[in-house]
């Protein structure tokens, strides 16, 4: 009895300078940074793509994202300096074509990253050169250099900025764009603004969580937190918070459990998502009775 | 001249809504337009916004009329059903035309906004989840919004549809009152046209081929016109072959 109690009680102290340590582990401290300000990003955006019906947006431009970063490293570029311009003419293009509506806007998106991801797998395989495929797909938590750091940074806090800025601008046009077009603001612009940033958070956030699951820290933290949340300024604020607590607790068990970081931030996620469900359920069942 | 339509053709595709339509609107003018269901007036009221292009002749705004100076109540939103935003947030989004290159809403912003929400009786409801409304109560929350948009022209598609007669009242009361008093231009559709004879001083009613615009009382003058109503599923031809009222057919 005593013994077992004293084996927890090891395993739990293990725990703790465990995590004690993780902070004080460089790779770690950058990913955390990192995925943190890109989560921040992420769910940012996602309310406005998910009210805006274009979620698949965020999973189109990351499949582009897989296929720019492998042309890159083929012609041995810097990664980012060819993703994010090509990220961001997609997302331009996507924006075109959904508003044009010759096209249906979700069968243009699956159109797009089907084929991008094709182009980027043929050319890993064909390239000589040793690009760990593993890594774009599913992020890896290793994979995040000083520069990307450092950059990811610069970025997010630009995306964070703009976003303040164009805050009431962005509800209005997301809540009815026709209304906003009629009284004179530039819908189009902010339509811009906003798949530009969604398309440089997409590209960042790909080296850490991959290609294949970037999309669900720009969806699950909006639909998470509508679950709740029944005013715009409340969506945004709880999303931010659960995307950043998601992420952080993602990484952190990924690498205690020793197992792929997007793999876990997504299933956290989901776990949120599942929570919050059953807190919105009950909210209503109780305002009922009330 | 605020607005002036020279010749309008609208159409979807290849089919033709509306085809040479000419009418102006001066400032202080309350333009009631009506005519069936499917006679194009929503789509002309998009072309009037420039929400919609036209195929042939052209929309000119004059007087200096800015788009943000409009005021706008869509017939159907876009707005989905499950959108979370409070009612105060729909209805102070209102004033986005206002804010420029600002990013936040003034304190004049806000009480105008408040300021529209008292004239709509929809104060008490300024903080609930404007999806958990009544059809007759999110009507409400987009007209106090048009009417935070407006500074010189408010365009309204079936601003009734959906309200009890005492708001029905009131909201006739409110357009008027703009109009006469506070000299805002109003063009607004509507489906009864015994107030719109009532209130407005224009009339441009639809009706197939036939259009007929001109002040209220030509319209009244003109007995085929005012049959138009009545006679509409009957008849192709309007008043308008008959000469003698100011209809352009
Ligand atoms: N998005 C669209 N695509 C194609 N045709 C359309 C579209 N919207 C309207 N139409 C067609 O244009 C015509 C005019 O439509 P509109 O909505 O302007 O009518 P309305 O006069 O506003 O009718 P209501 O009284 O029912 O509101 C209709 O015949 C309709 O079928
Ligand atoms: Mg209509």
């Amino acid at each position: 009895m005593v013994a077992v109690k004293k084996e927890g009680a090891i395993v739990m102290g293990e725990y703790f300078t465990l995590i004690i340590q993780i902070f004080q582990l460089p790779f770690m401290i950058r990913a955390l940074i990192v995925g943190v300000l890109i989560s921040l990003c992420a769910s940012l955006l996602g309310v406005s793509l998910v009210l805006k019906r274009y979620s698949m947006i965020g999973d189109g431009l990351s499949h582009v994202g897989f296929g720019a970063l492998a042309l890159a490293a083929a012609f041995n570029v810097t990664p980012l300096y060819v993703a994010i311009p090509v990220v961001i003419l997609t997302a331009f293009l996507l924006l075109r074509v959904n508003e044009s509506g010759k096209l249906k806007g979700d069968a243009a998106v699956a159109m797009i990253s089907a084929s991008a991801l094709a182009i980027g797998v043929l050319i890993v395989s064909v390239s000589e050169t040793n690009v760990d495929l593993n890594s774009y797909l599913f992020g890896s938590i290793y994979a995040i250099s000083n520069q990307d750091m450092y950059l990811s940074i610069c970025l997010s806090v630009a995306v964070i900025l703009l976003y303040l800025v164009f805050y009431n601008k962005m509800f209005a046009v997301v809540f009815d764009e026709n209304f906003a077009r009629a009284t004179g603001a530039k819908a189009t612009a902010y339509n811009m603004v906003m798949a530009c940033l969604t398309a440089v958070t997409v590209v960042v956030g790909m080296r850490l969580v991959g290609s294949l699951l970037i999309s669900s820290l720009i969806i699950f933290p909006a639909l998470t937190s509508m679950r709740i949340c029944k005013t715009f300024k409340k969506v945004i604020i709880s999303s931010s918070a659960v995307g950043i607590v998601c992420i952080v607790v993602g990484i952190i068990s990924s690498f205690l459990l020793d197992v792929p970081a997007s793999a876990c931030i997504v299933l956290i996620n989901l776990t949120a998502y599942i929570i919050f469900t059953v807190i919105g359920f009950i909210k209503e069942k109780y305002s009922k009775e009330a | 001249m605020l607005i002036e339509c020279k010749n309008v053709r609208l159409a979807y595709e290849n089919h033709i809504v509306a085809d040479n339509l000419s009418f102006s609107v001066n400032k202080g003018d309350y333009l009631c337009i009506i005519g069936e269901n499917g006679s194009g007036k929503t789509t002309l009221m998009k072309a009037l916004l420039g929400l919609k292009t036209v195929e042939a002749g052209s929309i000119s705004h004059g007087e200096g009329l800015r788009q943000n100076e409009i005021g706008y109540l869509p017939q159907q939103t876009g707005i989905q059903k499950d959108f979370p935003a409070s009612v105060w947030e729909v209805v102070l989004s209102g004033r986005i035309n206002r804010l420029g290159f600002k990013p936040f809403y003034s304190s004049k912003d806000r009480k105008i906004a408040e300021e529209n929400m008292a004239r709509l009786n929809i104060t008490n409801i300024k903080d609930k989840c404007y999806r958990e409304l009544s059809g007759g109560q999110q009507q409400r929350v987009l007209l106090a919004r048009a009417l935070c948009a407006t500074q010189k022209l408010l365009l309204l598609d079936e601003p009734v549809a959906g309200l009890d007669l005492l708001a029905t009242e009131e909201m006739y009361h409110i357009i008027y009152d703009l109009n006469r008093q506070n000299g805002i231009t109003v063009i607004m559709i509507t489906h009864d046209v015994d107030r719109a004879v009532r209130d407005a001083t224009h009339i441009l009613h639809l009706h197939k081929k036939d259009v007929f615009f001109g002040e209220k009382s030509h319209y009244l003058e003109c007995d085929t016109c005012r049959q138009f109503n009545q006679n509409e599923a009957e008849s192709g031809h309007g008043c308008c072959k008959k000469g003698g009222c100011h209809c352009n057919g």
